[in-house]
């Protein structure tokens, strides 16, 4: 595969991408984009360095070198609050919802960013601060219809179904308005039906113009859902292209999907 | 506001407005009055010790300095300077926020608990401070001759008119934190607590609230110090040590510290046990405190307003199953 330029079209661009810790290599030289409208997925053996990659976009950690860049500003660096305002939003593989709040208000915190009431504001209840709690509800509330929870606002995060916790944070994440999400593995732990209104949410969401970076074990999902894949092993990146042409790439059969058995007939499906 | 805080609230005003009558009537308990005030001085560090230990999830062991820093600067700017007491109040409030924001700033960019630890060492120091600088704070023998409040040129003299006073500004406060609490900050807050991670992702400004809430609480703790000044009139530098700072956690842990009924409730309980109840028990009430403590945190440790919604639940549940057997 030849090395890519940076593309005007291109919403998120990782270019030579580099984290240790300590002194594991976890990502080295990665390079990839994803163009605006995209349905993007990262793929790759378990501890290839996909969710670090997210842990960087995001800024929760810092790389070691290279850049990350969203519509040709450099985002590395920043700190994470500074890079969910310029767009990008995300959900955690191991589920990180605020457990003692209810399902509204998990989501209403997605609005933090595009609201302002301060302290002194709320605390006194100001005719302006009120109007925007309507707004933030309402805003919500929406989200919550996207994803199929509208009816379950009331309720404790921490009490849904492993399922519908997912889907909350998928709403709680496009409540910030994002133009990229970065999905952490949302099929983990769903059944067969559940990942098929994934997939379809999933659609809808690109629907709504916002660019989507899938990382997922999942392949007939992965399959089914993205628009291009590119596959990481150990930190580097062995394969980029459309899924037809990835699942004939033999780097990608030896590496990742021998492994688990016959992906390339498309049959794939994770244990 | 929510129907359950409207009428927690409303029960709360009807008991503080007939509590002056019941303690005029019975001549036992007449010096109840008095200490009542003081659970008023303290329920305000508490609920803002409430906020920050129960929504962002940060200890303070060190809340007894600013009320002692509210205390003596309200103290030494009346006695020694001659400002009049209300300036004195705000003059104690902007000091204790500039200090508390130079102790919260360094020690809440970090991840983990070490407000805990840096407000520890700030307390011991602002102890020391109270003790040695003699000129100002008269030292270990106190400072006194403090004057009273004036309202409208009308001096607050008496249980009753400060009684009023300060619980008019503990309702107030309450109200106030009951906002913030429903709204984006407490929501900002709360997240916090819950997962600091996610609130990052989310754009939550984590360090700036943390310190913020610590600020708002240090303020709050402040303001019940300028009033504990005036309302005794005497301070010693023992009454702001760490032991205090100890106690007003733990009256937050004991009512529940995720709740700020719960911060009240700790309040007025280990208040009247401290000072009045456990004086039956002469040598030993520091014995039955300590048990009692150990109970209530072993037994409810969510803090004793958990009781509440457990009651109503095992009430609910009872009805229904009573007008299951009458249908049928």
């Amino acid at each position: 595969m030849e090395p890519r330029q940076h593309q005007p079209s291109e919403l998120l661009h990782v270019d030579s991408l580099e984290k240790s810790f300590g002194g594991i290599r976890a990502l080295q030289g990665l390079t990839f984009g994803v163009p605006a409208g995209a349905i993007k997925a990262v793929i790759g053996p378990n501890g290839a360095g996909k969710t670090t990659l997210f842990n960087l976009v995001t800024g929760i950690l810092l790389p070691t070198g290279g850049i990350i860049s969203l519509n040709g500003e450099t985002i590395s660096g920043r700190r994470p609050q500074e890079i969910a305002r310029l767009g990008v939003s995300r959900t955690f593989q191991n589920v990180l919802l605020f457990g003692r709040m209810t399902v509204l208000e998990n989501v209403m915190v997605g609005r933090h960013t595009r609201s302002q009431a301060s302290v002194l504001s709320a605390g006194l209840r100001l005719p302006w601060m009120r109007r925007e709690e309507l707004r933030i509800r309402a805003w919500a509330m929406e989200h919550l219809e996207f994803v199929g929870l509208a009816d379950r606002f009331q309720e404790r995060a921490g009490n849904l179904p492993l399922g519908e916790q997912k889907l909350l944070e998928v709403a709680r994440a496009l409540a910030t308005e994002p133009k990229i999400l970065l999905l952490d593995e949302p099929a983990g732990g769903l059944n067969t039906r559940e990942t098929e209104r994934l997939a379809e949410l999933i659609r809808r969401i690109r629907g709504q113009g916002i660019t989507v970076v899938l990382v997922e074990h999942d392949m007939n999902l992965v399959m089914d859902v993205s628009d291009d894949i590119v596959v990481i092993s150990f930190g580097q990146k062995i394969a980029e292209g459309k899924p037809r042409e990835i699942k004939r790439h033999p780097a990608v059969i030896e590496a990742y999907l021998g492994e688990e058995g016959d992906y390339a007939n498309g049959a794939g499906q994770r244990v | 506001m929510s129907r359950g805080n409207l009428i927690t609230l409303s029960a709360v005003v009807l008991l503080l407005i007939l509590f002056p009558v019941l303690v005029a009537n019975v001549e036992a308990i007449s010096h109840y009055l008095d200490v009542m005030v003081f659970v008023g001085i303290f329920s305000l560090i508490t609920m803002g010790l409430s906020l920050l230990m129960g929504y962002a999830g940060q200890i303070s062991l060190g809340h007894a300095a600013f009320f002692g820093l509210g205390a003596y600067t309200s103290g030494i700017l009346c006695v020694k300077v001659a400002v009049s007491p209300w300036l004195a109040m705000v003059g104690g409030t902007l000091v204790t926020a500039v200090v508390a924001y130079g102790v919260g700033v360094p020690s809440l960019k970090l991840k983990g608990h070490y407000l805990a630890m840096a407000t520890l060492g700030f307390g011991v120091i602002v102890n020391i401070v109270f003790n040695e600088e003699v000129e100002l704070t008269g030292g270990p023998s106190g400072l006194s001759n403090i004057p009273g409040l004036k309202l409208f040129g009308l001096p607050l003299r008496g249980e009753l008119l400060f009684y009023i006073l300060v619980w008019s500004m503990v309702l107030l406060v309450l109200i106030f934190c009951l906002n913030v609490i429903h709204s984006r900050v407490g929501r900002a807050l709360r997240s916090i607590h819950d997962s600091e991670v996610a609130a990052d992702a989310m754009g939550v400004e984590t360090a700036r609230y943390k310190v913020m809430i610590f600020v708002l609480s240090a303020v709050l703790a402040s303001l019940a110090g300028s009033l504990y000044a005036h309302y005794v009139g005497f301070l010693s530098p023992s009454s702001f040590n760490l032991l205090f700072s100890i106690r007003l956690v733990m009256m937050v842990v004991v009512g529940g510290m995720h709740s700020l009924w719960g911060a009240l409730l700790g309040t007025w309980l280990l208040t009247f046990l401290g000072n009045e109840w456990l004086h039956v028990f002469k040598d030993f009430d520091i014995l039955v405190y300590g048990a009692i403590l150990l109970f209530v945190v072993m037994a409810l440790p969510e803090g004793l307003v958990s009781v509440v919604p457990r009651l109503s639940h095992m009430w609910r549940r009872g009805r229904e199953s009573e007008g299951g057997t009458g249908g049928t």
